[in-house]
Parts: structure tokens; C-alpha cells; sequence
């Protein structure tokens, strides 16, 4: 008998992307609904929860039935449903929790609950098979994480941000630039054109740990602008975009690059919205290349950096064969984290 | 035709299965418990009370405004997946009637209410007429606990006050109306979701089920702020598919 294929319907709706994706066997996209409320949350510099929340009840059922269609199956198809279920903004987790258990139950199919986080890694899926021990990487809106992967589906934190996240720092000083949010892509934009003049600080390069801080810099590119903004002078946004740039990407590169050595990683994977950024994407390749380092770095294709259901569907083919499934009262945890590793000192 | 109706508006949950006119389950509680956790499991119990599984539903009927928003949306979610995944009837019916369903056999002024913070209540004004049936008088709205007394005065009727958030403005509604003023009963005051059910089976079902929302009758505070120096209108979409 020819063995029936697996299909994982997943969901996400951990921020302000409603996402529903069909995923056959952990590594092919059969479809990959994103529904983004960047125009709705614009008006407002930022995202704003309570509207987050509206706009995925308004979405929900049309992803699904969209992400249905395209993949071409039925219900009857599919071996399973998965959802992210932390973190994220709670009333956004919620919509998503609640639909997936829904159709889990009417059709009487497994729900798999899914870290976001885990999401984000297992992106790199669809670019090549993942071999560990590997190092990832996270770099997004909310998260700066050295994580540790021993095997399949194993998660420790190495190294983490003791302040802002990389992507909220984009957006923090993109504000200041005048660019709408989230700004990361348009920071990126500008610094191709321009260079690294201001010298930024490149906190915690050289300290004996593997953790990261951008509120520093952040605060030096604020009081930058506003000195000139007070004496009259005007700044080239491009030079002021590259110098931001390079200070994050020195000390992203510089940690992980370090990191990688004293493991003895063969496998770099770099995840989150922040992972398409093509300084940093440009910068490790040349490090690996320079260096002639034996480390095989992944980056998620551009469409899989940010939210989307299909990373979901990746990073719950390997909860699928562990066999972890949640009941009918699955709830929403924003706060959801990966463990700290025993050895981690902050 | 087999009904499931859910109130997941406030504190209290209630789910009920309904066979054409007459109940076969229900099940309410009021204690303080997300409504994330406890909806699912709710719905199975009673539908394995009931002998019947969820594609045996003919309509799904929701508690649709106002309320908390969080709990409406996962009232709302459930119910409108249930009815797009199983291709099924949906119907969104007021919370408000829903409470106001509960009082029977007067022709008093029903004034069922929630609490809304800061001295406003969601609120909406119903009545039974002469068969029975439950009219609304003034639609739902959100509105100053004072403004509600004010147009209760005008209408100068008796009038009975329905919901667990009554108590918060009791004594202001007695020294308002005196004999006026009347207090539903414990029972009474909270949803049950086999009288939604009822209400909900004398409606027609949703054409769009995708475009069914809460009613929170409140715009965001952000939107608010925001309307104040920019116009609504000619927008590109807020939400789109990329
Ligand atoms: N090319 C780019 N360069 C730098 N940053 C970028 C780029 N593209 C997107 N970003 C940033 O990525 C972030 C969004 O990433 P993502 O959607 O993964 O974050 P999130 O889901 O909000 O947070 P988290 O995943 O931590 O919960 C934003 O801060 C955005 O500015
Ligand atoms: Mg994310």
C-alpha cells in the first residue's frame, strides 16, 4: 500500500501577520497564505495590540480556506494541524490558537503547538536538510538569541540581548530617520548607499561573554540626530543608516562567528525578520570566505525571514514524530521562551 | 436543526445544543477561567452529552457584542471556524438579548448591562411584546452609566435590570427610578446560552462568514486618537495578502 503523505495545516498569528500554510512532509510548501497588517499598524508607528487582534479575527477563516485551495487537498488529507502558540502579543496568539483547535477538533485530527521562535529556525528547512549540533542565529523583532541545537527539535539559549532586540532597533531609529515602521528593510536600503562615518558604539564586542546590547547604540544614533537637528546641521541619512548598520552587524557577526569556533559548528542557521537583511547576509558570507572557515551558513529564503505559517508547518514535522500534542485547552503563552543553557551566565 | 451556541462575552461561559425548540445540553459556569482553556473542552462535553459530534451541527450560533474583547473573539473564532470548516450555518446574536431573553413573561423594560469601565456600561434597552417576543428598543450601544438613567427616565416605565454588573449601580438606579427600578434574580443574571440558542434559531444565518466580526461597539483607543488628525478614507487596505 503506497503510504499516505504527511500534511501539516499551519497557523500563525503570533504579531501582526495572519499566516495559514499546507506543508507536506516537513519540507515542501504546498501553500503559504500571509496576510500582513504592516498599512493598518503604519498609522501608528508600531503595532497596536487590540487592533492586531481584530484584524486576525477578520482574516482567519479566509487564510485558511485560501491556503486550502491553493495546496489543493481536503481535510481528509491532512495528518495534523500545528500552531504557534508563544511568544508573541497574547490577543494575537489567541486567534490563531483558537481556529487551529477548532478545525483540529472538527476533523478530528492531532494539534501540535509550535514555539514561534522554533518557527523562525526551521525556516532554513526549505533551504537544505538541518545537520547538529547547529547554531542559529535569531535575529527579529522581539529576539537576539544565540540558540544551541543538539539535535532535532532541541533548544538551549547560549547568548541572548540584555536590552533591545536587533529588529526594534531598526525600527527605533528608522522612526527617528522618518521611515515608516517596521523599518528594517528601508534602513537596509539606505545604508547600501552610504558609509560608516559616525562610528557607533559596538557594545559588548569584547567581552568574555555571548550576549548582545543595542540600547547603547540606539541612544548614540538618537543624540546624534538630535545634536544636529539643534545646531542646524543637516546628516546624510544614507551614512547615518550605514554606520547603524555596520555597529549591528559588527557585533552580530563578530559573537557568532566566535561562538561558532568554540563549539566547532558546522552549520550556522540565521532566522527572524532581521535574517533578510542583505548587509548581514553579505558580511557573514565574506567572513566565512576570508577566514576559510568550515561552516555551512543557512539563510532562510527572503519570504520565510518574517511570520509565516510555513515556518510553523517546518518546526512541527519535528513535534509530529516526537509525538507532542496538545489538548482541547491549549492556551496562548506570550511569554514563551527557550530554556537557558545550564552553562549560560548573564 | 441542531444548534451550538456559545457566550464567552464576559466572566461567565455558557454553551448549550439545542434540537430545533428544545434543549438537549447546557452548561454554565462563572468562575474566573479563560475562556481559551475552558471553551473547547465545554463544547465536547456537551456535545457528547447530547449523542452528537460536531459535523452533526447544523448551526453555529455565537454571542457576538458586547463584551470583552478578548472573550469574543475566541467565542467569535470558534464559532466561525466551526461554521466555515464544516460548512455550516452561522448566526451572531446580541449578548445583550441574549440576557434580556432570560426575563420572561413582562412587559417591564429589560435593561441588560455590562460594565464597561469608567463609569460606562455596553448597554441596550428590550422589551417583550404582546406574543412574547423579545423587541429591542434602543440598540446596544456603550454609553455613561448617567446618560442610560437619563433616557431610562424618559421613558418612564418600569424597568428591570439584568446582569452579574449590576450590582456595581445599584443604589444610583434605586435613587433614580425607587419603585421603578427592578433587579433580575441571580439566575437571571447570568448567560445562558440555550436562550441565545433559541434567539439565534429565529435568525436568519450569516451570508459572509469570513467578514464575521465582534461587535465591540468601541472603536481602539489608537484608531480614536489617530481619526483625530487623519481621515479614514481612500486607504489602501489595512490587511492584505502579500
Ligand atoms: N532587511 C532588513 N534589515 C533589518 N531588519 C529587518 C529587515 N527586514 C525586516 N527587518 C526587521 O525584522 C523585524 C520583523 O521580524 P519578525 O517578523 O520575525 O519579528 P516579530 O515576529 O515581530 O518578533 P519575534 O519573532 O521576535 O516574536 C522588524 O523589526 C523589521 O524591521
Ligand atoms: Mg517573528
Amino acid at each position: 500500500m503506497e503510504s499516505k503523505r504527511e500534511l501539516i495545516l499551519a497557523f500563525e498569528s503570533s504579531c501582526d501577520e495572519t499566516s495559514v500554510a499546507v506543508i507536506e512532509d516537513g519540507t515542501k510548501i504546498l501553500s503559504n497564505i500571509i496576510a500582513t497588517q504592516i498599512n493598518s499598524h503604519k498609522r501608528f508607528g508600531g503595532v497596536v495590540p487590540e487592533v492586531a487582534s481584530r484584524h486576525h479575527v477578520e482574516y482567519v477563516t479566509r487564510c485558511t480556506e485560501d491556503a486550502m485551495k491553493a495546496a489543493n487537498v481536503t481535510y481528509d488529507d491532512l495528518t495534523a494541524v500545528a500552531v504557534t502558540y508563544g511568544p508573541g502579543l497574547v490577543g494575537s496568539l489567541l486567534i490563531g490558537v483558537t481556529a487551529a483547535k477548532t478545525i483540529a477538533y472538527a476533523h478530528h485530527l492531532p494539534l501540535i503547538p509550535v514555539n514561534h521562535m522554533a518557527g523562525h529556525i526551521y525556516a532554513a528547512r526549505y533551504v537544505k536538510p538541518l545537520e547538529y549540533p547547529l547554531l542559529a542565529l535569531l535575529v527579529s523583532g522581539g529576539h537576539t538569541e544565540l540558540v544551541y541545537m543538539k539535535a532535532a527539535g532541541e533548544f538551549e539559549i547560549i547568548g541572548d540581548t540584555r536590552d533591545d532586540a536587533a529588529g526594534e532597533a531598526y525600527d527605533k531609529i528608522g522612526r527617528v530617520l522618518g521611515i515608516p515602521y517596521p523599518a528594517g528593510k528601508e534602513v537596509d536600503r539606505l545604508a547600501h548607499l552610504g558609509h560608516d562615518t559616525f562610528n557607533f558604539p559596538r557594545a559588548m564586542i569584547h567581552e568574555d561573554n555571548d550576549d548582545f546590547s543595542f540600547s547603547g547604540l540606539k541612544s548614540a544614533f538618537i543624540n546624534t540626530v538630535h545634536h544636529a537637528d539643534q545646531i542646524g546641521e543637516k546628516l546624510s541619512r544614507e551614512d547615518l543608516a550605514a554606520s547603524f548598520q555596520a555597529a549591528v552587524i559588527d557585533v552580530l557577526v563578530t559573537k557568532t562567528i566566535r561562538v561558532a569556533k568554540r563549539l566547532g559548528i558546522k552549520q550556522l542557521v540565521v532566522a527572524g525578520g532581521v535574517a533578510a537583511n542583505q548587509g548581514l547576509r553579505e558580511r557573514l558570507a565574506q567572513v566565512v570566505k576570508d577566514e576559510h572557515l568550515d561552516l555551512d551558513v543557512v539563510f532562510p529564503p527572503l519570504r520565510l525571514c518574517g511570520d509565516n505559517g510555513a515556518m510553523v508547518g517546518a518546526a512541527a514535522h519535528i513535534e509530529l514524530q516526537k509525538k507532542h500534542f496538545a489538548g482541547l485547552d491549549l492556551n496562548a503563552d506570550p511569554s514563551l521562551e527557550f530554556a537557558y543553557a545550564a552553562t549560560y551566565q548573564p | 436543526m441542531n444548534i451550538l451556541a456559545m457566550d464567552t462575552s464576559n466572566r461567565a461561559l455558557s454553551v448549550a445544543v439545542l434540537s430545533d425548540d428544545r434543549i438537549l445540553a447546557e452548561k454554565t459556569t462563572d468562575v474566573n477561567k479563560n475562556h481559551s482553556t475552558t471553551l473547547l473542552p465545554a463544547i465536547d462535553q456537551i456535545l457528547k452529552d447530547s449523542h452528537l459530534t460536531s459535523d452533526q451541527i447544523d448551526r453555529f450560533v455565537v454571542a457576538q457584542g458586547p463584551g470583552s474583547y478578548t472573550g469574543l473573539r475566541i467565542g467569535v473564532t470558534t464559532a466561525k471556524t466551526f461554521a466555515f470548516t464544516l460548512h455550516k450555518e452561522l448566526v451572531g446574536v446580541s449578548s445583550l438579548a441574549s440576557l434580556a431573553g432570560n426575563i420572561r413573561h413582562t412587559n417591564a423594560l429589560l435593561v441588560p448591562l455590562f460594565d464597561a469601565r469608567r463609569d460606562n456600561v455596553f448597554t441596550g434597552v428590550y422589551q417583550r411584546d404582546d406574543h412574547g417576543q423579545l423587541t429591542n428598543v434602543v440598540s446596544d450601544k456603550h454609553v455613561p452609566v448617567a446618560a442610560l438613567i437619563a433616557q431610562l427616565k424618559m421613558l418612564n416605565e418600569d424597568i428591570i435590570f439584568i446582569g452579574t454588573d449590576v450590582a456595581h449601580f445599584a443604589e444610583r438606579f434605586r435613587a433614580a427610578f425607587g419603585q421603578q427600578a427592578h433587579f433580575a434574580d441571580d439566575e437571571a443574571n447570568l448567560p445562558h446560552a440555550s436562550e441565545l440558542g433559541l434567539l439565534g434559531a429565529q435568525k436568519e444565518a450569516v451570508k459572509d462568514i469570513h467578514a464575521f466580526i465582534p461587535h465591540y461597539l468601541r472603536r481602539t483607543q489608537a484608531e480614536n486618537d489617530w481619526l483625530k488628525t487623519h481621515s479614514d478614507k481612500g486607504h489602501q487596505p489595512y490587511v492584505e495578502e502579500v
